[in-house]
């Protein structure tokens, strides 16, 4: 019997779909006092007097608390783990404000009150004496330093990070260059909107004990070391606890100054202290993600084979630099070339800051980026070539031989073979009749035309190497633990560095370790997210709980089976070499009598009454491991779209995706990933985008405005897959959880482009709006009529 | 999200939320499904003192036939509306309209009278009631008084509806067998309509615009038009004369414009001569 490979229900949700999660706003905390965020309204702005008199007068308000209250409490600045450069500029930032508002939502005092509502009341009676500056909204304007935010940095420049292996071979590759195209990409920014906003409880312990923290976050391992670093609180006598977690996708991959300010309001009155973030408030003071310029150039022969990429990226930090900003684009930095073994690899990128909210990772952090870039270049290169999207991916893939494969930019991609999931997504969405129908509707001028956009991607994730990650300056490392016992009474526990947050690791982790040692998955328990149960881990992000924290598991349920088969020999008087292990039970060929369960041997281990000499009591083990190398998850994902001419709206009305995450250990989540992936892309593709007017406001706050997707505006999705296992872990596995996000926003924007190439219009900026759609049209309409 | 504080009144008749209408006057605002002023009071774009609740006053929520009309009680919820078999025969625009309002959450919450006393011009049933040329009925202390439709919408959010009055009834002519159409141009299913037109054909033609200026609005000049003999398509390249469309993040003014007249013909075409 094998579990892994089937389509399991997940654990968690009879708990998550009946109310029972518990999350940090659903704790019940006696006496903890509700804090308030006074949020700069400017988006930049000298911070003058501060008048609480009115606040501290209302009922029920206790403190109101500024920057400089608050001063002391900080051991040092908010934390970046990722300064990418020796010499990148990073500006000193405190949780609260002190001199200066950067960004519309910086905070600039604190409320404390005994209720969420007297809170809510005060906030709008702190009176602060703002001098507002000039906003820089523009990462052109930004980058000229005509307004430089950080006075004591002199330039809003950050950093310029270079990847150019060999710039004479690009030059050359240029030179030579039978075709030559040369592409400008803008990546809006995203606000990730969670399902569950964020939230943080402080509960301090008695006698110097210091603090309990529970936080909406996906990280309260890293959580942990950072709240110790910012407040100098010793970390041994922190404890940090994410309950259950209503979704990140990387905007809870980050330590948050209402984090800080929570642990040191309640130090400093010595009660618990709790605060929930509102919709609307979230929608600034949550990091967003992407936010760049792209200029990509492709150099290729006249085959259109691609002999050369070129890039350049303008990359908005935001206001200031947040856990890991800076090297969001370099987690895209060498993938540009995509699935195409280009030779020739340059690659540089500038990061600046602005008046707006600081950006972060958001669900697959520069690699959507990346590919979106290159996926949509190769169609530009196909129109110069004259082939069709298909033959000119086809021309270019690294081949299924060329793998282990080492690229120009300097990665080994374990392993691929993308043609396969090209054809089998071209055959599921039925390409060649609607090939064909896109041209009778062409023929008889129907005002609504059909589009079909192809991208293939590949991405790196299992994140990381830890070697690997020195090497790009990261400040920590990429390894995971976890940990197997089985107990006295013959059902375990697994305990998991990695921390769900959505993801099913309870199911995942379950089926791997039923399989490994022979029982059921429900007499299973996967123990997660709190850093006195699971004291050490590196958290989830980046694809990465399953390839990392997963095998760490597989590894640890493989020295409890070696523990449990020294004690079986042991008992049963055999060699170990005689035992065979199948189902749980340890037997012996051609002595029927002779078997002992996994379940009677966890028994004996822990009264240890009769273990083999020098071995220690109980049946457990843990294990830390630290992948070799990245793992290359890669698929096709094929978009069709309507789009009507005369109002400009665009419909999704088919879409067919084949990925390969290498072996499958639950196919109805990576089913479920999958689907939640390629909404959330091509979300950014049609819908979303925050939109800051020239003063640094966010006009759509709300989810009124800001379009986030319902699966009304979608079509059921075509899915297959390939198998490639990866050879970087025992478990042949990949990652699959930014996947759908990465493939899908160029695989909509192709189809879009590909529906108006009669009309001349073969680029449109993201989210192509219906306004953007039919102005385009329009412009088209007319140039068309001037020519004739 | 937290409104600011407010007291709460649920009246347990008419004649009670008149009274208490009457007792706090402009202060006092009128709860039924509370699903245009409940967001207001949570961002704080509307705070009233006092939230008089009438969403309990089952003999305010009815779909009846009175002869020549439907009459529809206040209360009345989007859902009964869509699932009504006596719309779905005598006023099927109404019927699906209804059913195109918000989401599911929406329309088992929401009442036709709080959609039309809100007047918001992004709202769908306004527009439907304009084509239909319906007749409200308000009710005060004092009685009954009608109010047409076309004199209800005064104002950005504004009616001519008195403080103390409750929107008791709705009154739709009956148009069976007429062509009729409903446009809904938005980017999410869920979302307020960019721009819609509601539209009737029973000999003449009543056409109702959503979005296209400060009030719910009728495409005056499209309906003079096509009284006059013109035909669809050059009677839709008239929808927006006379409106003032605004611009906000999902359209331009030009943009408004245009789909007004894309919608309207599109409208026209659907419901037939």
């Amino acid at each position: 019997m094998t579990v892994v490979g089937t389509r399991m229900v997940r654990k968690e949700d009879p708990r998550l779909l009946t109310g029972e999660g518990r999350y940090v706003d659903d704790l019940v905390i006696p006496g903890a006092r509700w804090l308030g965020m006074v949020r700069s309204p400017f988006a930049h702005a000298r911070i003058g007097s501060i008048d609480a008199s009115e606040a501290l007068a209302r009922p029920g308000v206790e403190a109101v608390l500024t920057g400089a209250d608050l001063r002391d409490h900080w051991a040092a600045p908010m934390p970046c783990a990722w300064p990418v450069t020796e010499d990148m500029r990073n500006p000193e930032h405190f949780p609260v404000a002190l001199d200066k508002a950067c960004y519309a939502g910086d905070i600039v005092a604190v409320v404390v009150g005994e209720s969420r509502t007297a809170v809510a009341d005060a906030l709008d009676t702190v009176v602060v004496d703002y001098d507002p500056l000039p906003a820089v909204v523009d990462l052109q304007d930004a980058v000229s330093d005509r307004v430089v935010i950080h006075d004591a940095l002199g330039t809003n420049t950050s950093y310029k990070w270079e990847l150019i292996p060999d710039a004479d071979a690009v030059e050359r590759a240029f030179a030579e260059a039978t075709h030559v195209v040369s592409e400008r990409y803008v990546q809006q920014r995203l606000i990730p909107a969670a399902m569950e906003p964020r939230g943080v409880a402080v509960v301090p312990q008695p006698h110097g004990g210091e603090a309990t923290v529970y936080s909406s976050t996906q990280i309260p391992h890293i959580l942990k070391v950072m709240l110790a670093a910012t407040t100098g609180t010793p970390e041994h006598k922190l404890r940090v606890i994410a309950p259950s977690v209503g979704g990140g996708f990387g905007s809870k991959l980050d330590v948050y100054a209402e984090e800080l300010i929570a642990l040191a309001v309640a130090k400093q009155l010595g009660v618990p202290t709790r605060w929930t973030e509102g919709r609307t408030e979230g929608a600034t003071a949550t990091i967003q993600g992407r936010g760049q310029i792209q200029d990509i150039e492709l150099a290729a022969d006249a085959d259109g084979k691609v002999t050369a990429v070129r890039v350049n990226l303008l990359a908005d930090m935001g206001a200031y630099l947040q856990l890991v900003t800076p090297g969001i684009p370099l987690l895209g930095a060498f993938l540009y070339h995509g699935v195409y073994d280009i030779p020739a690899y340059s690659f540089t990128c500038t990061g600046v800051f602005t008046t707006m909210t600081p950006t972060d990772a958001y669900r697959g952090a520069g690699r959507p980026e990346a590919t979106y870039a290159i996926e949509r270049a190769m169609e530009s290169l196909a129109r110069a070539v004259g082939v069709g999207p298909d033959e000119i991916r086809r021309r270019n893939y690294i081949r299924a031989d060329q793998f282990p494969y080492s690229s120009a930019p300097g990665l080994v991609f374990d392993s691929g073979d993308y043609e396969p999931s090209l054809d089998r997504a071209l055959e599921l969405i039925g390409y060649d009749d609607l090939r064909a129908e896109q041209a009778a509707r062409r023929e008889r001028g129907d005002t609504k035309e059909l589009g079909i956009g192809i991208s293939t991607y590949v991405e790196m994730c299992g994140l990381a190497p830890s070697r690997v990650l020195a090497s790009l300056s990261y400040g920590a490392g990429g390894w995971e633990s976890g940990a197997v016992r089985v107990l006295p009474t013959g059902t375990v526990q697994v305990v998991s560095g990695a921390t769900p947050h959505g993801q099913g690791h309870e199911t995942s982790w379950s089926m791997i370790v039923a399989d490994k040692l022979g029982v059921d998955p429900d007499a299973i328990e996967v123990l997660h997210s709190d850093t006195a149960i699971s004291p050490t881990g590196m958290d989830t992000y980046g694809s990465r709980s399953l390839s990392v924290g997963g095998t760490a598991i597989a590894m640890a349920a493989d020295k409890v089976v070696d523990k449990a088969r020294a004690i079986a020999a042991h008992q049963l008087e055999v060699s170990e070499d005689d035992l065979t292990f199948a189902d749980g039970v340890f037997s012996v060929a051609g002595s029927p009598d002779k078997e002992l369960a996994i379940q009677a041997i966890a028994f004996q281990a822990f009264t240890a009454h009769d273990l083999p000499d020098g071995m220690e009591p109980g049946l457990s083990s843990e294990v830390t491991w630290d992948p070799p190398n990245f793992t290359f998850p890669f698929g096709t994902h094929i978009a069709v779209v309507e789009v009507d001419t005369e109002t400009g709206e665009v419909r999704l009305v088919d879409y067919a995706a084949v990925d390969d995450c290498g072996n499958q250990v639950n196919p109805l989540i990576v089913e479920g990933q999958v689907h939640g992936g390629i909404v959330q892309g091509v979300a950014q593709a049609l819908w979303e985008g925050a939109v800051f007017d020239d003063d640094g406001t966010l006009r759509n706050p709300t989810l009124m405005d800001y379009l986030v997707p319902s699966p009304m505006e979608v079509p059921s999705f075509k899915l297959d897959h390939t198998t490639t296992p990866s050879p970087t872990n025992p478990l042949g596995v990949k990652g699959i959880g930014e996947a759908g996000t990465i493939g899908s926003a160029p695989a909509a924007v192709n189809a879009i482009c590909d529906a108006l190439s009669p009309y001349g219009i073969f680029d449109i900026e993201m989210p192509a709006t219906p306004e953007r759609v039919w102005q385009a049209v329009t412009a088209a309409r007319a140039s068309q009529e001037a020519a004739k | 999200v937290i409104p600011v504080a407010f007291d709460y009144v649920r009246a347990g008749s008419v004649d009670e939320a008149l009274a208490a209408l009457g007792e706090h006057g402009d202060d006092a605002k009128l709860l039924a499904g509370g699903h245009s002023l409940l967001p207001l009071m949570k961002l704080r774009l509307a705070t009233p003192g006092v939230l008089v609740d009438i969403g309990r006053l089952s003999d305010l929520s009815y779909i009846r036939d009175a002869g020549d009309h439907v009459a529809i009680g206040g209360l009345t919820r989007h859902r009964a509306l869509e699932t009504s078999d006596l719309l779905a025969e005598q006023v099927p625009l109404l019927a699906h309209a209804a059913g195109q309002v918000g989401d599911p959450q929406v329309r088992h919450r929401g009442t036709i009278g709080g959609s039309i006393a809100h007047g918001d011009p992004a709202s769908d049933l306004p527009a439907v009631l304009l084509a239909l040329r319906a007749t409200v009925v308000a009710r005060g202390t004092g009685g009954d008084r009608e109010i047409p439709i076309d004199d209800l919408f005064t104002g950005f959010l504004e009616t001519a509806l008195e403080p103390t009055e409750i929107l008791a009834e709705i009154r739709v002519p009956k148009v069976p067998g007429a062509g009729w159409s409903f446009q809904k141009f938005n980017r999410r299913a869920q979302d307020w309509a960019i721009v819609g037109v509601a539209c009737v054909r029973n000999g003449t033609t009543g056409i109702g615009l959503v979005n296209m200026g400060s009030t719910p609005v009728r495409a005056a000049a499209a309906e003079e038009a096509l009284a006059g003999g013109a035909s669809a398509t050059d009677a839709a390249e008239r929808a927006d004369e006379g409106t003032e469309p605004t611009a906000d993040l999902n359209a331009s003014e030009e943009y408004r414009r245009h789909l007004a007249k894309v919608l309207v013909r599109r409208a026209l075409e659907e419901s037939g001569t």
